[in-house]
Order: structure tokens, then sequence, then C-alpha cells
């Protein structure tokens, strides 16, 4: 509100300094003064360098007599002006001019801002900004600018360095988590942590893929510490992408076998397991089996980062091949009803409704003697307007 | 908020230009004195919303506001304030805002001090001066707008070229602007001369004053850009004939040639077309070096951002300025009133003889800045006309103009008497041969015409003071009666006296500079010695250094004279590392002796342990500039002595009546 009253006052004082003179009557009629004025003035010129014996008298002389040759010229030359308007056509372009610079100056220079300027814009000097801001009310990214500076002149902290590696990874700025991962690999030492941590960044670079970069940091993790599970659950992820699925089911196997009951992972592990078709291990030790169970495979971490990156085309494709693979499992596990029912959703999703109805069909085959689940199948074939 | 206010603020100048570039000039037509008042409130408010929308601008940068996109790329909030300030114009945006910004001083000051102008010559001059600005504020906010946001600013800005981290920023750029721009008033007063179709006593007496102001600021700022160059680019060089150099200097040229027709125009009443012209000329000058500055035609540091259709929007304006000006000039100059009589041999006939050799000498840089340019346009064939070129056709043409630069004061008006001239300048001219034959005899070597040069520029400097000399009877009268007689000297003949013998004293240096100047290039472990000219530098080691913005590799050198223990000067050359442009600088160390100066350069580390250096032994160096502010403090003497000018002619005497048929007319 403040800036449009400033705006306001401005062009008041912009139209102001246009009407005022226009308003004002002009002393009546002068004789235009300028050259009888300054031919006089020389004359004095003249005659006070004369007196300082700046000049001879015959030169002095010689210039007087020009100087008055000059001032009789420029006296009978000159010319009244007037103030006054000269009849009716004077007023009117006073009139025209004064209503113009009310209208069109406003009107103009309004129009004129308001393409170019962004008024709705603050003002951010970099102190203010700077002020510590109440947690979780400063966006990320000004918090991330933050520790760049600090490592910008600090770039030998490696903790700052793994402080904002995984935030990169979060904000899907790939290119720099890598660099990050290898700035703290490289000042604080390697550990099988940190190397998993890099092949993970390189992973999420390279569009989920397993490249032979992040391959080659997992297993340098696998060495170090053979039982390091985020390099393990990778080294299957690359052997199913390799298709070598028995392998990536033989590693997540031991992988589950090997989890505490309630790690946080366990799930995810369990998940891809289920994708390869790998038989999930009970945890002996583990007292609610319900809940370690996988609530439903979703895609991978790697996966979204990969979807994230990708071109429409390219998502589509992607989404394909997964329900293709959820397809493929399905007709070999068909007792899975949560699967199925993800299966419908995505072929609606993809609009492909011929394969929904037939998938739907399989689901109802592989639940027939279950009433409840086929219920269930029932109530999501109405809702995806499938049935009829 | 301060960002949009200023921006308004832009645009509220642009709007009152445009009043001001119509009503007065209607007025000053149908001679309604009240349209006509309108220029000078309308010039001063339009001067008070640029400046304001300036210091907006400049605010925003000192608060490190990235916002304002145009602060985001050319700042950094680690830089020291008074970079911060001066990035304000160290950019393309900001610049042109400093340009309008004095446009439109120039137009208040003519607001403000022309009280004693005729009305309708007042209201053309200011309404000429709006058009221009109004041509380069629609430019600005169209294609170079400096307050463009940005909604999610970054918390930290690109910072500013390196290179322009400088004092020399403060000072180059505002300086040669003032000139730049300055002549865009007697380029105001040249048209409005034209539209009324008369120039009247008080044109003239107008004139001089703003060309000598601008001329004095275009000075100082070709001066100081020269010196920035010598000591930031670490080549040792101060002057380069490069196109962005000429561009500066072919204004520079014109106006000296506009300052001394002004003088004849003031005084005599004569030469008052050929006024006019140079008037409109020297502007158009200084617009074409913009152009050529701001288009990306030529690539330099000057260039912040090359934009065609920043370029293409220039040339519009300096094809419309230029061309409407000079069509104009054809059209109405035959209206303009003849001036007065003068002999060939006679101070006003010294005065062409200038104008004469100046804008030849104009011509020549012009052809040689925009030969290569165009011939690259028009064909594609890159040529480069370089200092051979400059060297063979500027230096013979200024030639005689330094010989006869001491010979004009000591003419009278109207008719003069040469041999009368020659034989008070013997003395001048003797002091000049005996240094030719001193010169060879010390030096033995170094190019042939280095002792001519040095006879020449002592000519000069004595020559000017000649006219001093004379004119208080030095020698002829005791002491007291001289010391009272040069205490009663108009300032304006000092000032022409300090501007000759600053000419001279430019002279020296360049002469020394360019043929004594001595040379090594090594690569130097550290407690290696080298020695130049009378002096031994040992170069003590390198080290690192944290600046605020930067990181530097520091060299320590100590500087002996040759054979002698004592360490005189401990010189620092330093190569800086910006890490937020990802660029370097050359910081030369200068060790200063008298005038002359000992100048260390870095160059790369090398891989066995040794960096390369640049040292030069630069004698007399420093004349080159001091000449040029001598040459200024001349000129603010004769803008500081209020006096009318009435040049008082010398009467015919009897015996010289015969020659009275002889006498030329002006034009």
């Amino acid at each position: 509100m403040t800036l449009w009253m400033a705006f306001l006052l401005m062009t008041a004082a912009a139209v102001f300094a246009v009407l005022w003179p226009l308003s004002r009557r002009r002393d009546a009629v002068q004789a235009d003064p300028s050259d009888v004025v300054v031919y006089r003035d020389q004359l004095e010129e003249i005659a006070r360098d004369r007196a300082a014996g700046r000049i001879a008298e015959t030169e002095a002389e010689a210039a007087r007599v020009e100087v008055s040759r000059r001032l009789i010229a420029a006296a009978d030359a000159s010319e009244p002006i007037s103030s006054k308007p000269v009849g009716p056509a004077g007023l009117w372009r006073r009139r025209i001019a004064a209503v113009a610079v009310l209208v069109a100056l406003p009107v103009g220079c309004g129009a004129l801002y308001l393409a170019f300027g962004s008024p709705q814009l603050p003002a951010q000097p970099l102190a203010a900004r700077m002020e510590p801001q109440p947690a979780g009310q400063q966006p990320v990214a000004e918090l991330v600018t933050r520790v760049e500076g600090h490592l910008e002149r600090n770039p030998d902290d490696g903790q700052g360095w793994e402080v904002v590696a995984p935030v990169y990874l979060r904000l899907g700025r790939y290119a720099d988590a890598v660099r990050a991962r290898q700035n703290a690999l490289r000042l604080l030492g390697a550990s099988a942590a940190r190397e998993a941590d890099l092949g993970e960044a390189l992973v999420a670079a390279g569009n989920g893929v397993i490249t032979a970069d992040a391959k080659a940091a997992f297993d340098r993790a696998l060495a170090r510490d053979a039982k390091d599970v985020k390099a393990r659950y990778f080294i299957g992820l690359a052997a199913e992408q390799d298709g070598r699925r028995d392998d990536a089911a033989k590693i997540w196997s031991a992988l589950a076998a090997d989890a505490p009951s309630d790690a946080p992972w366990l799930g995810f592990v369990r998940q891809a397991l289920a994708r390869v078709g790998g038989t999930v291990p009970a945890p002996a030790e583990s007292p609610n089996t319900n809940m370690a169970a996988p609530a439903a495979p979703g895609p991978s971490a790697a996966d979204v980062a990969a979807a994230k990156d990708m071109s429409e085309t390219d998502r589509n494709e992607m989404i394909r091949g997964m329900v293709a693979r959820l397809a493929d499992r399905l007709r070999t596990e068909p007792a899975d009803l949560e699967g199925w029912l993800r299966l419908l959703r995505a072929y609606m999703v993809l609009g492909q409704r011929e394969k929904a109805m037939e998938a739907a069909d399989d689901a109802r085959r592989a639940f027939a003697a279950e009433p409840d689940k086929l219920r269930r199948i029932d109530e999501l074939v109405k809702g995806l307007g499938l049935a009829g | 908020m301060i960002p949009e206010l200023g921006h308004y603020a832009l645009v509220l100048a642009f709007g009152l230009a445009l009043v001001q570039a119509i009503v007065p000039i209607i007025g000053a037509r149908s001679r309604d004195a009240t349209l006509m008042g309108v220029a000078a409130p309308t010039a001063l408010a339009q001067f008070g919303f640029v400046a304001f929308s300036f210091a907006a601008l400049a605010a925003s940068y000192v608060v490190s506001d990235f916002s304002v996109l145009n602060v985001f790329e050319n700042s950094h909030s680690m830089m020291p304030l008074i970079y911060k300030l001066t990035s304000t114009w160290g950019n393309h945006e900001g610049s042109m805002l400093l340009w309008v910004l004095i446009l439109s001083l120039f137009g208040a000051m003519v607001a403000v001090f022309g009280r004693n102008l005729p009305a309708s010559l007042k209201a053309n001059v200011l309404g000429v001066q709006a058009w221009i600005a109004a041509a380069f504020y629609l430019f600005i906010l169209m294609t170079s707008n400096p307050f463009m946001r940005i909604a999610q600013p970054p918390l930290e800005g690109r910072d500013l070229n390196p290179i322009l981290q400088d004092m020399g920023l403060a000072i180059h750029p505002p300086m040669l602007y003032l000139g730049y721009v300055g002549f865009s008033i007697t380029f105001s007063f040249a048209m409005a001369a034209l539209i009324e179709g008369r120039i009247d006593a008080a044109w003239a007496r107008w004139v001089r004053p703003w060309a000598l102001a601008a001329w004095m600021f275009l000075t100082l700022g070709i001066s100081m850009g020269s010196y920035w160059a010598y000591y930031e680019l670490g080549w040792g060089g101060w002057w380069f004939w490069d196109p962005v150099e000429n561009a500066s200097l072919m204004p520079w040229i014109a106006g000296t040639a506009l300052l001394h027709s002004a003088v004849v125009m003031e005084k005599r009443d004569a030469l008052k077309v050929w006024t006019v012209l140079l008037a409109i000329l020297t502007f158009s000058l200084s617009l074409i070096g913009t152009f050529l500055v701001r288009s990306g035609v030529l690539t330099s540091v000057h260039t912040f951002a090359s934009d065609p259709s920043r370029g293409i929007f220039i040339l519009a304006i300096l094809t419309v300025f230029i061309g409407g000006a000079l069509a104009l000039f054809a059209w109405r100059a035959s209206l303009l009133r003849q001036g007065g009589l003068f002999a060939p041999i006679s101070r006003e006939g010294a005065l062409v003889f200038n104008n004469l050799f100046l804008t030849t000498a104009c011509a020549t840089v012009f052809v040689g800045t925009l030969y290569p340019l165009a011939l690259d346009a028009l064909t594609g064939e890159k040529i480069s006309v370089g200092a051979p070129f400059f060297n063979a056709t500027f230096a013979p043409l200024f030639l005689p103009l330094l010989l006869a630069a001491p010979f004009g004061p000591l003419l009278a008006w109207k008719r003069g008497d040469l041999y009368g001239a020659a034989q008070r300048l013997m003395w001048a001219a003797g002091a000049g041969l005996v240094v030719v034959a001193a010169t060879f005899a010390i030096m033995h070597g170094g190019p042939v015409l280095a002792p001519f040069g040095m006879g020449l520029a002592l000519y000069v400097i004595l020559g000017a003071l000649t006219d001093i000399a004379e004119r208080t009877a030095l020698w002829r009268a005791p002491w007291r009666t001289s010391l009272q007689r040069a205490r009663g000297l108009p300032r304006s003949v000092w000032g022409t006296a300090f501007a000759h013998a600053g000419l001279g004293v430019c002279l020296i240096g360049i002469v020394c500079e360019s043929s004594w100047n001595t040379e090594r290039i090594a690569a130097l472990k550290p407690g290696a010695t080298v020695d130049i000219s009378s002096y031994q530098l040992t170069f003590d080691g390198v080290t690192q250094r944290a600046g605020p913005n930067y990181r530097e590799l520091l060299a320590k050198f100590s500087v002996r004279h040759a054979g002698q223990a004592e360490t005189i000067a401990v010189l620092e050359p330093a190569k800086r590392n910006f890490p937020s442009r990802n660029s370097s600088t050359t910081e030369a160390a200068l060790m200063t002796r008298g005038v002359s100066q000992l100048y260390v350069s870095l160059g790369e580390p090398n891989e066995d342990g040794s960096i390369s250096v640049r040292i030069y032994h630069k004698p007399f160096v420093l004349l080159i500039w001091l000449g040029t502010l001598v040459m200024v403090f001349g000129g603010g003497l004769s803008l500081s002595d209020r006096r009318l000018r009435v040049g008082a002619p010398k009467p015919a005497k009897a015996k010289r009546s015969i020659e009275k048929p002889s006498l030329q007319p002006a034009e």
C-alpha cells in the first residue's frame, strides 16, 4: 500500500513540475534582451580591461567600435515576445498541454511501469534475509545457500559436505550430491558408509542405473565392510538390472536374513525381494511379522529419482515397464491381492482399459475361493468405472 | 520497495523528458513564453527523478539486494563497500543509467544557470536535450533495464568483473561520461541555433564554458582510463590504439577543436557556422563511441554484455540524431549570420589552422578505427589497424599543431605579426635545439626521432610560457613589476599557457616511455636476482593471502640500487583469483621514483617452481598523465575566469591599410 502511495506522490510531483509553470502568468511583454545585454556587458568588460591596464587604449577603442556596431544591429533586430496567449490559439495550446500532461503523464507512465515493473516484489537486502528466522520457516534453498557460502570459504570442511549431500539428493541436484559425497570421502577418509553414500549419489545422477562407477563404489564399500546394508542392497539392484534375478534374490535374502527385525529398511528390502521372486525369509526373532511385511512393493528410491529427471515419454515408458514387471510377477504368484489392485489402477492410469478388464478377470479367478477378497476387487472395479 | 520506486522514477523521468521535448519547442515556435517556461522546471524535475532512480539502484547495490537482477549479476556480498557502490555503473545497465543521469544533470544546469539566456534559445536547448534523454530512457527501459527483478533471489551475487574491482572504476567512467555527455549541451545549443535559424551573441558566450568543462572531464576520463589500463592490465602499456580508446579520443580531438573555435566565436563573432558543425560532430562522435562500446561490435573490458537488440537500438538513435543534425545543418546553416573578418595571419587564423589539423587528425583516427569494422561487416575480411598506422598518420598531423601552438597566443586578433611572434619564440626554439643536441650526446642510441621529440616538447613548454613572459615584460622590467603584472593577468591567459605547456609535458613522457623503456622478462626462482636500468631486484618468494572475495598469490621483490646492499623498496605484485567469477587479475606493483616508475607484473607460475615475471623500467612515464593534469588545470583556470571574452582587434595601421582588401571572410 505504501508503495502505491509513494507512486502516487511521485506522479503528483511530476505533474506539478509541468503544470506549475503552465499556470504561471509570465510578466508582461519583455523584449528579447540577450544580444543587447551581452554586447552591453562586453562594452563594460572592455572598460574594465582598459582600467586594469590589460589592453592598450588603441586596442580598447577598436574593440569598442566593433562591439558598438554589433550592439546597434542587435537592438534593431530584437523583437518582443509575449507571455499572453497570442489570441485564442495560444490559450488553447496551453489548455491542451495542461490536460495532456495531467492525463497522459500518469496514464502513460503507469502503463509503462506496469509493463516492466514488479510492484509485488519487496526489496530483499541481504542483511535482512540473513537474520535468523524461526526454524522450519526458512526455505531449504536458503539454508543450502548458506551452507554453500560456508563451504565456499571453508572448502576443506568435510562435515559440511557430508551434511549438504543428502539435501542435494533430496532437491534433485544429483551432480552436486556426487561432488559433495566425493569431497566428504576425500576429506574425512574412506569408510564403507561413505563409499556406499557416494555410490547412491552416483546411481541417482545416473537416472537410477547402477553405473560402473557406482558399482565400483559399492564394491569398495563391501571390501571395507561386507555387512554394509546400503551397498548390499544396491549390489542386489545391480544384479537385477543385469537381469540376474536369482543373484539379486540371493543377495537380498541374505540381507533380509541378517537384518534386525526392527530395521526400518527391512520393508524396502522385502519389496525388492518380492520383485525378483525370492522368498522372504521369516526373521526368526520377529515378534510382529505383520509390521515387517511389505505394505506394497513400490518403486525403489532409485526408480523415483530416475523418474524425476525424465521426459514425459521416458517416464511413461518406465512406468509401463514397471507395470509389465508387476503383471509378470502376478502371473507366477497370483496370491497377492494388493498387487492385483495396484495393477488395475496402473492400467487405468495408463489408459489401458482392455488390459485392466483382463487383469480384473484374472484377479477374480485367483481369489475365486475367497469372497471377501473378491468383494474388494469388485469394489475397485466399480470405483474405476470398469464394471458394465 | 526501493528498487520499484527507482524503476518508477525512471519511467517518470522518461515521461517528463517527453513533455520537455515537445512543449518548450512548440512554445519557441509560437513565441509563447508560458510554454517555453515549462522547460526549466521540467528539466529540474527530470533530473530529480533520475537522480532518485540512480540512488535507488546504488542503494540496492550497497545492501546487496539480489532480488534486483542487475545487482545479482554484478555484485557480491563480500565486496568492499566502495566496490559495491562503483559496481552500480560497472555494468551495462547501470552505466547507461549514469549516462542519462549526467545528461539530465547538464540539462538541469542549463535550467538553473541559464537565466540570462534568451527564452527561446533556452527552450530549444532544453528541448533538444530532452530528445536525446528520451531516446536513451527508452533504450534503457526497453533493452537495458537495471531494475529487472528476481522473484526467488539467490543468496549470493555473481560478483563484479574482477578487473573492474579497482579505484579506477570510481573515477574513470564518471569522468568520461561527464565529458562525453557534456558535449550534448554544445550539441543542443547547435541544434537550437539551427532550429531558430540564428545565433545569438549569448550563444557564443555559453558554448565555450560548456565545451571547456566537458573537455576537461573528457581529458581526465581518458587520462585516468589510460593509467588504469597501465597498472591493471599488466602489460605496462598506456595506449594501445584500441578501437575503444579511439572511440574516446575522437570526441576529445573534435572537442579540442570545438573549444578553440568557440573562443574565436565568442571573442570575435567569427567562425559561427564552423563552430556549429563542430559541436554537432563532437557529440556525434561521442554517440558513435557509445555505440561502438555498447553494441557488441567491439569486444573489450568495456563490453559488458553484447546483445544485438541493444546495438540496433543504439544504431537507430545514432542514425536519427547524427543524420537529423547534419540534415538540419545542411538545410539551415545558410540562415546563420556570417561573422567577422580576419587576415590569414592572425589569432583567428592560427585557431583555424589548429581546427584544420585537429579535424584531419580526428578523421584519420576515425578511418583507422571504423575501416576495419566496416571491412569486416561487408566482406568478412579481418584486418588489424594498429599502432603503425596511427603513428604514421596521427603523429605527422600533430607535429605542425605542436609547432604552431606557441604561435597562436602571440598573434594579435584580426591581423597578426608572424615575424614578430617567431622572433619572440627564438628562445624557446633555441632551448629546444640544445635539448636535441644534449639528448643525442647523452643517450647515444635509441630511436633517432626521440631527441627531436624531446626538443619539440621543451619548445612547446617554453613557447607556452613565452606568452606569459611577454605579457609580464619578464627580463625587461624589474622583478617586482613583472610579478605585479603576472598577478594582474587574466586567468584565461594562464589557462592557455598551462594547457599548452601540459601538452609539452605529456609529450616528454610519451617520448621517454616509448624510447628508453627497458624491459626484462624472466622466469625466476626464489633468491634469483635481476638487473634492470640502475636497479637490482631480488625475488624473495611467494606467499598466499586471502582477500575479502579473492585469494591472491603474492610475490615479494626487494629492490636495491645496483651494487648496494640497502633495500630501497619492497614490491609485491600479485595474481588475484576470484572464485565467484572463476577468473583472475594481475596486480602490478609500482615503485615511483620522481616521475619514473619500476613496474613488476606476475605471469604464470611454472612447474619447476619458478614464476614468470615482467619487469619494466619506465623513465618519466608519469609525465604522460601529469601532463594531462596540467592541461586540465589550465582548462580549470580558464573556466574560473568569469570575465566576458572580448578579443580586442589589432587596429589597422595606416601602412597596413593596403592589406585590407585581402581580409578573408570568416567562412
